[in-house]
């Protein structure tokens, strides 16, 4: 697998080497990852990195991950990069809007690294 | 006055994230279902969902009294808003607290310093959405607020009248820590 750029968005420093561990073990290697404490962060890394993958926190004080999903594709700054968000919001409601705000994928914290590989893999393997 | 900080930011997410159907929703009601809402085993099964993922712990719940011997202790405050008004905490002595953020990390450490308060934080975050999740008509429309930490020593948690309140003891290896649901208002 070539390199695999990745930007992490979570206000949790904990959280970020969490999934950043997970992709690992999901088997992205080599991985480069660019971490971003909030949203407003993460769309400012994005105007200078260019990325292949982003995984973003809903629930972050601020700029939520759904407005930074909503921003991103308003100002085109990261096209046809997937996007996954990962959060302990799981209800249907959520999932849709998450979709409807441009994400491709979803993941249910607390969350196995195998469900990682399952929701991420296809999605880089596509792209 | 920190619970009630939380509070009103889960309904300010409540509020941002919701949306017309969301709000059609609201009209849903709990209160007939406040024994499932209510049910002692969700709160178990999340804490040993949360810990099995998360740390690849087993925990199991203690039914004994406990009282948190170390001078210091570190409680984690998660709010609820919509549906359900009230609260998650987690609280746990200083030790337990950082076996849990060496487990979730892979990390040492010999003190309470941010990234073990960060970890806490993020657990309780996880422990309320997973209650949460237990009943649909909660997941949909019950907001999170996002954590809060306290660190400190002889320092009482008081919260008045609570429409109903769960309170679990649970251990894995020699830590062991408190998990309470705190409900003070049901539509």
């Amino acid at each position: 697998m070539s390199e695999v750029r990745t930007l992490i968005v979570d206000d949790s420093s904990v959280m970020r080497k969490i999934v950043e561990r997970s992709l690992r073990q999901a088997g992205l290697d080599p991985l480069i990852v660019f971490e971003a404490g909030s949203g407003v962060d993460g769309l400012e890394l994005l105007k200078t990195q260019k990325v292949d993958l982003i995984l973003s926190d809903i629930n972050m004080p601020s700029m939520d991950g759904l407005e930074f999903l909503r921003q991103l594709r308003a100002q085109d700054l990261a096209p046809g990069v997937p996007v996954v968000m990962i959060t302990t919001e799981s209800s249907e409601e959520h999932v849709k809007q998450a979709i409807m705000a441009g994400a491709q994928g979803y993941i249910r914290k607390p969350f196995t690294a195998e469900q990682v590989k399952e929701r991420v893999l296809p999605l880089i393997n596509a792209a | 006055m920190q619970l009630y900080g939380v509070r009103k930011a889960a309904i300010a997410t409540q509020r941002f994230g919701g949306n017309k159907e969301m709000e059609r929703t609201m009209t849903l009601s709990l209160r007939d279902s406040v024994d499932l809402v209510s049910d002692p085993k969700n709160l178990d099964s999340t804490v040993e969902e949360v810990f099995h993922l998360m740390l690849g712990v087993n925990c199991q719940r203690y039914e004994g009294p406990v009282e948190i011997a170390e001078p210091e202790s570190v409680t984690a405050v998660v709010g609820f808003g919509g549906l359900l008004s009230g609260a998650c905490l987690f609280r746990s002595g200083g030790s337990a607290a950082i076996k849990i953020a060496a487990h979730m990390t892979g990390m040492e450490f010999d003190e309470i310093d941010d990234t073990v308060k960060d970890g806490i934080g993020e657990i309780c975050n996880m422990l309320a959405g997973a209650w949460k999740g237990k009943v649909p008509d909660l997941a949909a429309n019950c907001g999170l607020s996002v954590p809060a930490v306290i660190t400190g020593r002889d320092y009482n948690l008081h919260v008045q009248a609570p429409e109903f309140k769960l309170h679990h003891v649970y251990h894995f290896d020699d830590a062991s820590f408190e998990v309470t649901i705190i409900c003070d208002g049901l539509q």
